[in-house]
């Protein structure tokens, strides 16, 4: 708008104005028009295509035009992070946009930091993790309705200047396990049945696991327990620890196939420390602004398929079955008929 | 839930055949089969070793030549790299990163300062091995100092510097399996990516053993090339 | 800022850091006297593992030198411990073994043992043969040759070899936190709770423990050199080592 006021007056003195300069103007002004049709013309078809999918699963479709939109998708340090990370960097790409990946990064925050500096520009957050961890929110204030848990975790990415997609049905939260023999040992079901016993037990976890109120900290404070000790361990070696009688209790995954495989029993989180964990696609506001309407589009089109069954199965082939995240995204997009 | 018509095939795992890699084992056949995914962390992992020791190298060799005409030099550039070859390279990768960032600039700039000392010290070594009667028949010839150095000091200190080389190498090979923490790829990020996993782990720090084995292997060949005349002496 | 002054200020963080520590966001202390918990873990693992890797390894190396067998195992020994790295061999034992400070000593000491067994060797295998023999001439038995004149003329090559492998396994005790123990390494590799400043802290404590390291054994290597020796390895004055020999005494 300015661009054309400025143009017309300075027309109007047109003895000062060189010919190269008007040319110059002429041109920016085509481009202009030319950039407003465009984007009148997606919008146009964005009414047609903002549809759930109701009885088929349709398959994602590239645009030229998202061509040249880069965005680096990351993700967090163990596997159902990096299959996500895949998935959605594959969807993306399947959409034409220019895609990269930093899978692998480390933990929440060193996930957020790296989004807030622009090393990535998305990355797939949990709402639990994001509430408790990132913006602080103590537990008994976070909603125990997934959706209403998702509705706080967006107004407060919202904050940020991220913009957190709807999320997947399926919720991985952090638990207490223990396996099956000791379970009968020690007769617990609960976590709160631990006290009293839990000052003779070992816990491992991963090492962010001791700054968060949903992990180490909030057993330590809302249960009140306090362990023989608790050892830091990276993320995939929370089961052989298990395994091999090293640990009592260690934080598992709710979705880890390694639970069913080893016979993990699960206590009972009775006195609520752990939020709902649905993941959301997070992205920066200003790539989603650059990306266009085929990015929220794709990201439901993906997030729809992500159950519980599914994402444990997922994880199994890479955990169990050691393919690699990338091969397993590959396979759920071609399973799912998103992608040839 | 919208019903999709294509559904992701969930699998039973209680088959024998999948028990070998479900239990983290050593599992030839899985090996076997997935041999690619090594082939670009090996790549990597040769680009960074091979960049290293080339670049540290040409430094530490043009020190050493200077330092052989100025002695008085010698104790000074010892000292500073060897603080260099002390520290080590995981604290190195993560001092320099606010000055070089993520990326495999910062893993060569500390490999390279690693191996400085050892190429430095075994050049000056070799030159000083140099026998004082040869240097004075050399002299006797006419040569020039110049002369004296590039046609009878280096070639007589050649197995002392290839001995250097290797062992410059080999270390580099070793201390790049670090690398991935200075974001620079390489058999260590493969390692890491399934530290349970015994097939994974054995493949992985066997390549690295292996391409450690095989650089001083063809360094050494190549100095056996180049100096026939100690091939009558024993190595 | 350019990007020199902001490095310094990073810098100066992290001595803070260091000294002072902060409180982390949930309410924990990180850095300040938590370092300490962690560097004394570090001095632990490495300590302990040099410790055993010498007991083991000295008497062993003054033996088959003394008596001349075995000679390309024990020179091979160095190369061979060059060729394999150390994130290698920890991620072999966690696969076969587990984790857990036991095991990750075990892993140490092998680790260790390899410089430590060549210098030795090859100290013992320098001392000049005439002495041996006037020694044997005087009386004195096998036992005695090799404590009372072979080891003392082999100590500042020893020390050598103890310098490198203490030097090394600092090094790797930085990566223990993968292999579940909480070392100084834990800042660098689970940076969560320290930041970045905890991080570049935890750097700059585990350099200078290895250059402290290095200074000591150093120092302690040339009180252990008799004069006789200190004279022989000036530069300008001395006799010309065989190749082979001057290529494994790595000082």
């Amino acid at each position: 708008m300015n661009r054309k006021l400025w143009i017309s007056e300075t027309m109007g003195s047109t003895a000062r104005i060189r010919p190269s300069r008007l040319l110059a103007a002429g041109i920016a002004l085509l481009l202009f028009s030319f950039t407003l049709a465009a984007c009148g013309d997606d919008d146009d078809e964005s009414g047609d295509s903002v549809t759930t999918v109701e009885n088929e699963t349709q398959a994602i479709e590239s645009s030229p035009a998202n061509g040249d939109v880069k965005i680096v998708v990351g993700s967090k340090n163990f596997t159902e992070q990096k299959v996500l990370g895949e998935i959605f960097a594959q969807g993306l790409a399947a959409a034409g946009y220019d895609i990269s990946t930093e899978l692998n990064l480390g933990d929440e925050q060193t996930a957020l930091k790296a989004l807030e500096n622009g090393t990535i520009d998305a990355y797939p957050e949990y709402t639990g993790t994001a509430l408790v961890s990132l913006f602080d929110v103590a537990s008994e204030d976070i909603p125990t309705d997934p959706q209403a848990a998702y509705e706080q975790t967006r107004k407060d990415f919202a904050k940020q200047n991220l913009t957190a997609f709807p999320p997947t049905p399926f919720t991985n939260s952090n638990e207490v396990g223990l396996t099956a023999d000791k379970s009968e040992e020690l007769g617990v079901e609960k976590i709160s049945d631990l006290q009293g016993e839990s000052q003779d037990l070992t816990l491992y976890g991963t090492p962010e696991c001791r700054q968060r109120q949903d992990c180490l900290l909030g057993l330590e404070q809302t249960y009140d327990l306090e362990f023989e000790k608790f050892v830091p361990v990276s993320p995939d070696l929370r089961h052989e620890v298990l395994e091999n009688g090293q640990a009592d209790l260690s934080i598992v995954f709710t979705t880890d196939p390694r639970n069913e495989r080893d016979d993990i029993v699960l206590l009972e989180d009775d006195r609520a420390i752990f939020p709902p964990y649905n993941a959301s696609f997070v992205v920066r506001d200003q790539t989603v602004d650059a990306a266009g309407p085929d990015l929220e589009k794709v990201v439901g089109q993906v997030t729809e398929g992500l159950t519980n069954e599914v994402v444990s199965e997922l994880n199994a082939r890479v955990d169990l079955d050691k393919k690699t995240p990338k091969q397993v995204a590959t396979e759920y997009l071609q399973e799912s008929g998103l992608v040839e | 839930m919208p019903e999709l018509l294509a559904q992701v095939q969930l699998q039973d795992r209680s088959t024998s055949e999948a028990s070998c890699i479900a239990d983290n084992g050593f599992c030839p056949s899985w090996i076997a089969d997935n041999l690619d995914r090594y082939v670009d962390p090996f790549v990597q992992h040769v680009f960074l070793t091979l960049a290293s020791v080339a670049v540290g190298f040409a430094i530490a060799f043009a020190l050493a030549l200077v330092a052989h005409r100025h002695r008085w030099l010698i104790a000074p550039i010892v000292q500073v790299t060897g603080i260099m070859y002390t520290l080590p390279s995981i604290a190195v990768f993560f001092l320099l990163l606010p000055l070089t960032g993520r990326g495999n600039l910062t893993a060569i700039v500390a490999l390279v300062a690693y191996s400085l000392l050892i190429i430095f010290r075994n050049v000056t070594a070799g030159l000083d091995n140099v026998p004082d009667e040869t240097k004075d028949a050399g002299r006797g010839m006419g040569l020039t100092d110049r002369q004296l150095l590039w046609r009878v000091e280096l070639p007589l200190a050649l197995p002392e510097i290839m001995a250097g080389l290797r062992i410059a190498t080999t270390t580099t090979v070793g201390l790049a399996t670090l690398a991935f923490f200075a974001g620079a790829g390489g058999l260590g990020e493969q390692i890491f990516a399934d530290i349970n996993f015994k097939s994974n782990v054995v493949v992985a720090g066997g390549l690295a053993i292996v391409l450690a084995a095989l650089l001083d292997g063809l360094i050494l060949l190549a100095q056996r090339a180049i100096t026939p005349w100690t091939r009558a002496r024993t190595a | 800022m350019t990007p020199e002054l902001a490095f310094l200020g990073q810098f100066g963080d992290a001595i803070q850091f260091i000294f002072v520590g902060e409180t982390s966001r949930e309410g924990t202390q990180v850095g300040g006297s938590q370092f300490l918990e962690l560097t004394w873990e570090h001095v632990k693992l490495s300590g302990l593992s040099m410790a055993i890797a010498c007991a083991i390894t000295i008497p062993l190396g003054l033996w088959l030198g003394h008596i001349r067998r075995f000679s390309f195992l024990a020179i091979s020994a160095s190369n061979i411990g060059r060729a394999v790295p150390s994130l290698a061999l920890i991620a072999f034992f966690v696969a076969y073994l587990g984790i857990g400070f036991t095991n990750l000593t075990v892993a140490l000491v092998l680790l260790a043992i390899p410089p430590i067994l060549t210098n030795t060797y090859v100290g013992v295998t320098q001392v000049d043969p005439e002495t041996v023999d006037a020694s044997r001439g005087m009386g004195m038995t096998e036992p005695e040759i090799v404590a009372r004149v072979e080891l003392p003329l082999a100590l500042p090559l020893i020390f050598g070899g103890i310098k490198t492998s203490a030097v090394n396994v600092i090094a790797t005790a930085t990566i223990a936190p993968l292999a579940g123990v909480t070392t100084l390494g834990d800042p660098i590799i689970n940076v969560s709770g320290y930041g970045d400043t905890g991080r570049l802290a935890a750097a700059i404590v585990v350099a200078s423990l290895a250059v402290l390291t290095e200074l000591l054994l150093s120092a302690a290597q040339r009180a252990a050199t008799p004069r006789g020796l200190k004279l022989e390895s000036d530069p300008s004055r001395r006799r010309r080592l065989p190749t082979r020999i001057g290529r494994a005494a790595s000082t």
